[in-house]
């Protein structure tokens, strides 16, 4: 049985996808839907992190329930230098350079959430699945927003 | 005949009626002081531009002036009433300071010159950057008070000539979540109730929407109901104790940002106390359970704990609506300029659709247009969409407009959604847009976080066309300004937030070498030599009626088909609402009357977007989720505002309007009666919060977010605690400044304060939530705030004078001819 080792992958991914979208959330500080809807979205895999962790307690897993990608002193000073840049230069590739890193994140996170929700359905764990049921739409969406997002971000940046 | 005073008395005399009757006439007048109706020599059909209720008046007109105007008895939107912008502010078309020549930039200043000089400016920037860098380089940012005819013809250039896909209006402000609110739940644009509900309701439910200001008639017609026998009950949501809010059964007032969450407890009681059709869910909707599962997690204590609103109060509204007969709802900025606001415009429709409430008298729901004629910037494609409610995304849509324009498919870009406002404005931010032409709107005080968008407009290497009526703040930052036209100088039809199709003639020449839009974009089409396929001209017509029956052929077998009307029809009588074809050829009261909807997937206007990520659908997903035209329930979760108070900024900040005033009072501020009645800005708190920070009437404080401040004096009322309210119509263009503040000490534009955040679905701005302070500046001394007394700027304490506009406001009623 190696349920632990997906849930920890999960915890590891989503924790990973909570802290890139903040991360893009800052670089972008003056792009303002990227700025507001990443920081909406990361509150979802952070609610995923703390219920992975809530989960893993079941399989003798100590997963931290607080998701490590509060922004530090550093990182705001960051973004206070990203609004300053943000306003001087064309930052729309790193906008469409982003987009797809997170595409592609966000697409493991969901592949992790399907291996999980196929390992619960073997080992007939209820729980387990119904977290995957109501955590993976999300994911879904998350995936969905960095695809619409790049579409309609990518002519432009690319014809001008 | 009567005599009153509009100023102190906005929405007249009652004239009461009961459920079920027609609403009795009223005619309004008023003309130059010392004239009669005898010494009238011509009446000039025409319509209201200085609100979106769509009000049918006459122009008076003698020795080729305009001297006054009279409300029209026979039309069904205000059987002869005036507001009282329209009853004063026809005097500022005559205002000493109207644009009459084209101006040019010279050495950094704006110089006068001719028509000539500017449109080979124009045209000549235009061409060496679509030379340069193409079509993305332009951006149309229009209005929502040009007519039908002027959005048309700017669409089918801008969208088909020059083959930009940035192209919107001011509308992105006021009516884009109505658009988009509707898409989501019927898949189309098209208002599905009629003001006439307003007649036959027992509830009427307003949704953030200060009626008695925004549509100061339409609340005369609910005031004449509540006057009447078996008055309805009505139900107000509103931070702000407004009138509505003072005539309401119930008044909810919710913490700024939690629409959604109050709107998932109401629905959560209504389908907790089966007050549900489910008959008509069966038959008619796609999406009920997801939205019973959603608002499981909403029960009232719940809801009424994140909106800080008492829990009694929210059932007792819940009741209301889930017992009504014949439910009525109008939904405005308080939901559509706020957190979430496509989300939350949706759950409106929902209650609707739970009940199975459309389509018949008294059971409709208006989401609300903030402007005269923004319907038709929608339906025209001059505001982010595609004309006749096309679906950008459905290629059988694009093959179609193309084959009624001639040209390639290909040429018209529709690789994404048409670039929204907001998003233009990064693009010239970030220098991708070079060229930037605007029509009949001044961004430089209505769009969020002034100081940013200023700094946009005055770029370098931004070339900025201002087409205007007047010098606004935005024109005096532009290359090139071009006189326009306006309301009374040029003909054209206009519609209404619900779909009723007004005719506006021609009264008076405009003043020097001012000229219609219609005929700049014209000009501006035939200096480009746009071409069709065949090599034929693009624009096909050379006048208002023209474009008019190009237009009709663009809406055929649309929702919104016009192709039954002509002017000849709109001359004499009333207006007419759309869809009028040969099946509805006296037009249609209200849409979905038999429960079909306009959302089949390929004939659907959108697929719709995730409410949250504002991602949208695809067409197979779409197909899968409805593939029967049935209208779509669409469940929203809560998402906590984005800028929340603080400890260093502890009130939530909403802005909004006054009834004396529109939008950046280009003309209201102009007229004598208006600007005297609310003559500058100001700030109001409640007693609690003007208590706390020992604060008074007519304090002159300091608003301040991290992005400005604003100078005004208080006026203590009774909203909720915790929010400071600001209206928005105040700049600089009579102040010192020109086009922005002077110094630190002189910002009085609400939207130095406002945040650049949008509602990810709609893209429209939100206005009604961002942090902010206040600081006394210097005590009032007994001098009362300059707000007027009359609405929802209603003083708590006593002693303020009532605003009243005195012998020159006296303006008259009528009965019946």
């Amino acid at each position: 049985m190696k349920l632990d080792l997906v849930l920890k992958e999960l915890h590891r991914a989503e924790n990973g996808l909570a802290h890139l979208l903040l991360r893009m959330s800052e670089r972008h500080r003056t792009d303002h839907e990227t700025y507001y809807v990443a920081r909406d979205l990361a509150a979802w895999s952070r609610d995923h992190v703390r219920l992975l962790a809530e989960a893993g307690e079941g399989y003798g897993l100590e997963l931290d329930p607080s998701p490590a990608g509060e922004s530090t002193p550093v990182e705001r000073m960051r973004e206070k230098a990203a609004e300053w840049l943000g306003r001087r230069q064309e930052p729309g590739l790193l906008l469409l350079a982003d987009f797809r890193h997170l595409y592609r994140e966000a697409a493991g996170v969901s592949m992790d959430w399907e291996l999980l929700a196929q390992a619960a359905q073997g080992a007939r764990r209820r729980e387990l699945l119904e977290l995957a049921r109501s955590c993976h739409p999300r994911t879904l969406r998350q995936l969905r927003w960095a695809d619409s997002r790049l579409k309609d971000t990518a002519t432009q940046v690319l014809v001008s | 005949m009567p005599r009153v005073d509009r100023i102190a008395e906005p929405w007249g005399t009652r004239t009461p009626y009961g459920p079920g009757e027609p609403w009795p006439v009223r005619v309004d007048s008023f003309l130059e002081a010392g004239l009669g109706e005898q010494d009238v020599e011509r009446w000039v059909q025409s319509a209201s531009i200085l609100h979106s209720n769509g009000d049918a008046m006459d122009i008076a007109v003698r020795a080729g002036r305009i001297v006054g105007v009279r409300g029209r008895a026979a039309d069904r939107v205000n059987r002869g009433r005036l507001d009282p912008k329209d009853l004063y502010a026809w005097q500022s078309g005559r205002a000493p300071d109207r644009l009459t020549r084209p101006l040019v930039r010279e050495n950094g200043r704006l110089v006068e010159s001719d028509w000539e000089t500017a449109m080979d400016r124009v045209t000549g920037n235009l061409r060496r950057l679509l030379a340069d860098q193409g079509p993305s380089a332009v951006g149309f940012y229009t209005t929502g008070q040009l007519f039908l005819e002027e959005y048309y013809t700017l669409a089918l250039l801008a969208h088909g000539g020059i083959g930009t896909n940035h192209v919107d209006g001011n509308t992105r402000l006021c009516t884009a979540t109505a658009a988009a609110a509707l898409k989501e739940s019927f898949g189309c644009d098209g208002q599905p109730g009629s003001y006439a509900d307003v007649d036959h309701a027992d509830v009427i439910a307003l949704y953030g929407h200060n009626v008695a200001e925004t549509q100061s008639v339409l609340w005369s017609r609910v005031l004449d109901r509540l006057a009447g026998p078996n008055p309805p009950a009505l139900v107000c949501v509103d931070p702000r104790e407004t009138e509505v809010a003072r005539a309401a059964a119930v008044h909810l007032a919710p913490r700024p940002g939690t629409n959604v969450a109050l709107m998932n407890g109401l629905l959560h009681e209504i389908i907790a106390n089966g007050w549900i059709d489910e008959g008509y869910l069966r038959s008619h909707t796609v999406g009920f359970e997801e939205l019973r599962e959603r608002v499981a997690a909403w029960p009232p204590e719940e809801a009424a704990r994140v909106c800080d609103v008492p829990v009694a109060d929210l059932r007792e509204a819940a009741r209301l609506l889930g017992t009504a007969e014949r439910l009525l709802s109008t939904v405005l900025q308080g939901f559509y300029q706020a957190h979430q606001a496509t989300a939350a415009a949706v759950q409106v429709n929902n209650v609707h659709l739970l009940r199975g409430m459309l389509g018949r008298p008294g059971c409709g729901v208006l989401q609300m247009n903030g402007q005269p004629t923004a319907q038709n910037t929608r339906e025209c494609g001059a505001d982010g969409d595609l004309p006749g409610f096309r679906n950008w995304a459905n290629e059988a849509h694009v093959r179609d407009l193309a084959r009624v324009w001639n040209i390639d498919p290909m040429d018209i870009p529709h690789y994404s959604p048409p670039t929204h406002a907001m998003q233009m404005f990064r693009y010239a931010e970030e220098g991708s847009i070079r060229f930037l032409y605007v029509i009949g709107t001044n961004p430089a005080v209505s769009l969020p976080e002034l100081r940013r968008v200023r700094s946009i407009l005055a770029r370098e290497g931004l070339f900025l066309v201002v087409q205007d009526i007047f010098l606004s703040e935005t024109a005096r930052l532009a290359d090139v300004v071009l006189p326009a036209a306006t309301w009374g100088e040029k003909t054209g039809t206009f519609t209404n937030a619900d779909r009723t199709v007004h005719l506006s003639d021609q009264a008076v020449d405009p003043p020097g070498e001012a000229r219609s839009d219609l005929d700049i974009f014209l000009d501006l089409a035939r200096r480009l030599d746009l071409r069709d396929k065949d090599g034929a001209p693009l624009v096909k017509w050379s006048d208002p009626e023209g474009a008019f029956e190009g237009w009709k052929e663009c809406s055929r077998g649309r929702p919104c088909d016009y192709t039954g009307l002509t002017y000849a029809m709109l001359r004499g009588g009333s207006g007419v609402q759309w869809p009028c074809d040969e099946a509805h050829p006296v037009g249609t009261e209200r849409l979905y009357a038999d429960g079909r909807f306009f959302s089949a997937p390929d004939y659907c206007e959108g697929y719709g977007r995730d409410l949250v990520t504002g991602a949208p659908l695809s067409d197979t997903e779409y197909k899968a989720l409805n593939p029967g035209a049935k209208a779509i329930i669409k469940a929203a979760e809560y998402v906590p505002p984005h800028e929340p108070p603080g400890e260093e900024f502890p009130l939530c900040l909403i802005t909004g309007r006054t009834l004396y005033h529109f939008h950046t009072r280009t003309k209201t501020g102009r007229t004598p009666q208006l600007r005297q009645a609310a003559p500058q800005v100001w700030a109001e708190l409640s007693p609690g919060e003007a208590a706390r920070a020992g604060l008074a009437e007519g304090d002159l404080l300091e608003v301040a977010t991290p992005r400005g401040t604003v100078r005004a004096r208080l006026r203590v009322t009774a909203m909720r605690d915790g929010v400071v309210f600001l209206p928005f119509h105040y700049g600089y263009w009579d102040e010192p400044g020109g086009s922005g503040p002077r110094d630190a000490e002189s910002g009085r534009a609400a939207n130095e304060l406002t945040v650049t955040d949008w509602d990810p679905v709609s893209k429209q701005p939100l206005f009604k939530t961002a942090a902010a302070r206040v600081r006394l500046v210097e005590p009032g001394g007994g001098e009362p705030s300059p707000a007027p007394t009359t609405a929802a700027s209603r003083p708590v304490a006593p002693g303020v004078p009532a605003t009243a506009g005195g012998e020159a406001a006296l303006a008259r009623e009528g009965g019946a001819a």
